[in-house]
């Protein structure tokens, strides 16, 4: 067995996390999630260097403490090292380099995507038809769909990882969270439209699918958000239509623009599947919780015969399981940084 | 009063651009680009969808900055870079509370870096914005159609205007 204890502070959240085996979550702490101000003090923005620091050194405290973990027990550290704000990286790393070295432990450097993409293996569980490290869902196309970032991958196993596309303008996470902002319907987004549009009719409001071409994997949002704010105000208008609009409409254009960036997602990641020749298919990133990408992604697996793994809706937004797990591949694979690691911005 | 007026107008000057098209924006952005210097500033200001990442992807390519396919909203991510012939700090002040946020991501600092900051949203950390910014502020004119109105130091301005007028022709 190996235990990763896992670092990741590459945007808003600071997370710590301890994985038995690539696998089995043992504990997987989010700052914002817990009280930690109850325990430890301190009051400072959410976007912040400074929150990471005081945040990091108890949620790792409480992490090993809740695995039942002693230092001299991990196997390696794993850390987010790229992409992400450089600020905020710096922190993460730093505190898994100081630890390396003072517990004398190998250091893993971790790219926060690619975790991403492999954290669908966290839902299989041990003895399920997976290889003893779970790596029998590989090979797969990946799509990590989340606030920052919408990708597609072909992922041979967790340390072969080619990106097949990407997002030339906004993310779907972001594309979710700006039509909330242009209904009215506040932060975070997201899961505002996805309950919305549950009682709303998909087809109500023809809205774009931006395809870039018959070959393009790469995705654009950016369209699709401004025909939003031009059925709502008005074609060349940016304000004032809103007020025209009752509950029931509201509903029903969040959910023919939920079906328009899911119908993109879809037809693209099983393209992806198609174009590399695998059978199996992953999403991962906080819009994998969104409960119309799940039943269409499900839907049109099943129809096409490729088995579908949806990472568990606890490790779909940022946290450190997904990067201790990622660092437990690249650690059994011997691919260990060194104490000269530097965070990277992209 | 009319001295301080005149000083005014000599040291800050404003030239408007009215796109077409998606690809216009873009062309005054690599405007934007090839004539950037180490250290400036580009303070962009307009609504949702007004064509602000579009302008930055111009100003990327006109920057020589080879992976342009990498340059998207940094809305989330709050700081993109890229490297082209001058480092460029893609930011987004979006989802920033204010300008104590903007700090805490070390805005002051990357604007001493020597590279090129561009800031979406700059309306809502004004007061951080130093003071040889390049605004830059888009009005939705119609479907496709956008002003863009750009205002800074005279010189820099006028660099522009005539980079603009070979561009055009």
């Amino acid at each position: 067995m190996t235990l990763v204890l896992g670092i990741e502070t590459s945007c808003d959240e600071t997370s710590a996390a301890v994985v038995a085996d690539g696998r089995e979550v043992r504990a997987n702490l989010i700052a914002s999630q817990i009280d930690l101000h109850a325990r430890y003090g301190g009051v400072v923005p959410e976007i912040a260097s400074r929150a990471h620091i005081e945040r990091l050194d108890p949620l790792i405290c409480e992490a090993l403490r809740l695995a039942g973990a002693a230092p001299e027990e991990l196997d390696a550290i794993a850390v987010t090292a790229r992409p992400g704000l450089i600020g905020a990286l710096l922190i993460g790393v730093t505190a898994a380099k100081t630890l390396a070295w003072a517990w004398g432990k190998p250091l893993i450097d971790v790219n926060h995507i690619h975790a991403h993409a492999t954290s669908a293996a966290l839902g299989i569980a041990a003895g399920s038809g997976g290889g003893a490290d779970g790596a029998s869902i590989w090979p797969a196309a990946a799509l990590v769909v989340s606030g920052g970032h919408t990708s597609l991958f072909l992922v041979r196993d967790p340390c072969d990882i080619v990106m097949l596309g990407r997002t030339r303008d906004d993310a779907a996470g972001e594309a979710f969270d700006k039509v909330a902002m242009i209904l009215g319907l506040g932060f975070p987004g997201g899961p505002i439209v996805d309950r919305r549009a549950k009682s709303g009719d998909a087809t109500r409001v023809s809205l774009p699918r931006t395809m870039l071409g018959p070959d393009s994997l790469d995705f654009s949002f950016s369209g699709l958000k401004t025909a939003v704010l031009y059925h709502v105000h008005g074609a060349g208008r940016t304000r004032g239509g809103l007020e025209r609009l009752s509950p029931g409409d509201i509903d029903d254009l969040c959910a023919s623009f939920s079906a328009a960036v899911v119908d993109v997602l879809v037809a693209k990641t099983l393209k992806a599947a198609e174009r590399c020749g695998v059978r199996t298919v992953v999403v991962g990133g906080g819009v994998a919780a969104n409960s119309m990408l799940r039943a269409r992604l499900s839907e049109t697996c099943v129809r096409r015969g490729l088995t579908l793994h949806p990472t568990p809706m606890q490790f779909c937004t940022d946290n450190a399981a997904m990067i201790a797990a990622q660092g437990h591949h690249q650690f059994v694979r011997g691919r260990l940084a060194d104490l000269s690691l530097a965070a990277e911005a992209s | 009063m009319g001295a301080f007026c005149r000083v005014m107008k000599e040291t800050t000057a404003t030239i408007t651009f009215e796109s077409t098209s998606p690809d216009e924006t873009r062309r005054l952005g690599r405007v934007l680009g090839s004539v950037a210097k180490p250290g400036d500033v580009f303070a962009l200001i307009g609504t949702l969808g007004a064509g602000k990442t579009e302008l930055v992807k111009g100003v990327a390519s006109g920057l020589g900055v080879a992976d342009e396919g990498g340059v998207n909203s940094p809305t989330f991510v709050l700081v993109n870079e890229y490297d082209g012939r001058l480092h460029v700090y893609h930011v987004d002040a979006y989802r920033l509370g204010g300008t104590t946020e903007l700090k805490a991501i070390g805005f002051e600092e990357i604007c001493q870096s020597g590279g090129l900051v561009v800031i979406e949203w700059a309306d809502r950390v004004g007061s951080l914005i130093p003071s040889r910014a390049l605004w830059t502020a888009i009005e939705v004119t119609g479907d496709r159609t956008r002003r863009m109105v750009l205002t800074g130091p005279f010189d820099d301005v006028k660099r522009i205007e005539s980079a603009l007028s070979i561009s055009a022709e």
